[in-house]
């Protein structure tokens, strides 16, 4: 029997959505990534180790799901759809200057490889720790570092550069 | 100085002393802080532009999956004379579930809705059963599809008549039909149809918004959301009976 209960385990469901939209780039697509991550968590909830991290488990298992396709999804860049969390609430709370500076962190992300932009969320916002995200995604921690760096390295390009708009123009700071 | 200290200084994991060594280097090298500088921001912006969904309420649980959500097609496939070419054709669509994402807004779009008219006494449609023919062709027309209404009199509900919804994305996607049925206790359900970008054939799902019970599917080009406020078992079963009719 998994030593974990139920309750433990839609504790963190806020924190896997909110990487999955991260992740995903929509509020949608996230959800279903989130759903199957947690079908697949029942099917596979005696293989969970008691006295490891239950959320690196959990994120092992979306990433799973993710990288698997069973619910692959492009990512897209639907950043200004009004379901789009942060459009309507954060943003709306913030100043028109930080609502687009968060518009672009968005979009930026979704220009970072897959691997990339999971590495740079599982640490930069899920605050794993390099060796939980190594296992999360069930590579070397020296790839999880080159991952980092690169993914880190190119997330500054982008957002120095400023991001082309729709039409092609590059919105000059 | 070594690029993998500069990250985990970035993300304060490193001891007193690791730390102030860093922070001699970077000292010396205002590159490299520029870089650190940046990487910092770049944790602190993630936070501001994403932490706003852990307040965000969500249906989702931990529970075994939902039995109809992953054998129905498969009982249902049993109950019919021909059932191994439905059961193909079910296993197919299992197939290319990879792409059928974001079908979740369909059932949130239909549950609005639903709560929206379903009240309605006077106006619940625009154009009334009495005129089916008229607003079948109407809603075909407007989706750009042919659209049909099912009947659900086995199920022992009327037809009451449509409407045409605005789409749930952007200006200029294709309007969405909204059927509603009643029953014999003034019960009511709504069929939402629209036009699906990704046509992806997916296994029946099910979704719940306070009272409101949805069934949804995709099913070649279109999305299918059946919507009421009746227990999941009746609204499964009318549910399978949509999905017989469209498929015969």
């Amino acid at each position: 029997m998994p030593s974990f209960t139920a309750a433990e385990i839609e504790a963190l469901i806020p924190r896997l959505r909110r990487f999955a939209r991260a992740l995903t780039g929509s509020a949608e697509a996230a959800d279903d990534l989130v759903q199957d991550t947690l079908e697949r968590a029942w099917v596979k909830r005696e293989l969970w180790q008691a006295g490891t991290n239950l959320r690196a488990w959990l994120f092992a298992v979306m990433h799973g799901v993710f990288i698997n396709g069973v619910r692959r999804v492009r990512a897209t860049e639907s950043l200004d759809a009004p379901d789009f969390v942060g459009v309507d609430r954060a943003d709306a709370e913030a100043s028109a200057e930080t609502a687009i500076a968060v518009r672009d962190l968005r979009r930026a992300l979704l220009r970072l490889p897959d691997e990339q932009r999971q590495v740079v969320l599982l640490v930069g916002l899920e605050q794993l720790s390099y060796a939980e995200t190594a296992q999360v995604m069930g590579v070397p921690i020296g790839t999880v570092m080159s991952r980092l760096a690169r993914g880190r390295e190119r997330l500054r390009q982008l957002l120095e550069e400023g991001l082309p708009d729709r039409h092609g123009l590059r919105r000059v700071k | 100085m070594d690029e993998e200290q500069l990250h985990a200084y970035v993300d304060g994991t490193l001891s007193d002393a690791a730390r102030a060594s860093v922070e001699v280097h970077l000292a010396a090298h205002p590159e490299d802080a520029a870089r650190v500088g940046a990487y910092r921001a770049q944790n602190e912006a993630l936070h501001r532009a994403f932490d706003a969904v852990l307040d965000e309420p969500h249906g989702l649980h931990f529970r075994a999956p939902r039995r109809d959500r992953w054998r129905w097609p498969a009982a249902l496939a049993a109950t019919f004379v021909g059932g191994a070419v439905i059961g193909a054709l079910l296993h197919a669509s299992w197939g290319g579930r990879g792409a059928a994402a974001g079908t979740v807004a369909i059932a949130r779009q239909a549950a609005v809705a639903h709560a929206a008219y379903m009240p309605e006494v006077r106006h619940p449609v625009e154009v009334a059963a009495s005129d089916e023919q008229h607003l079948v062709a109407w809603l075909s027309k407007r989706l750009d599809t042919p659209v049909r209404a099912p009947s659900l009199v086995a199920a022992g509900y009327r037809l009451l008549g449509g409407r045409l919804l605005p789409p749930a994305g952007e200006a200029g996607a294709a309007p969405v039909a909204l059927f509603m049925y009643e029953n014999a206790q003034g019960k009511r359900l709504s069929l939402l149809v629209r036009r699906e970008a990704t046509a992806t054939d997916t296994a029946f799902r099910f979704a719940q918004q306070g009272a409101t019970n949805v069934f949804y599917w995709v099913d070649g080009p279109l999305g299918y959301a059946l919507a009421g406020d009746v227990g999941r078992d009746e609204l499964s079963a009318v549910a399978q009976g949509v999905y017989r009719q469209l498929n015969p």
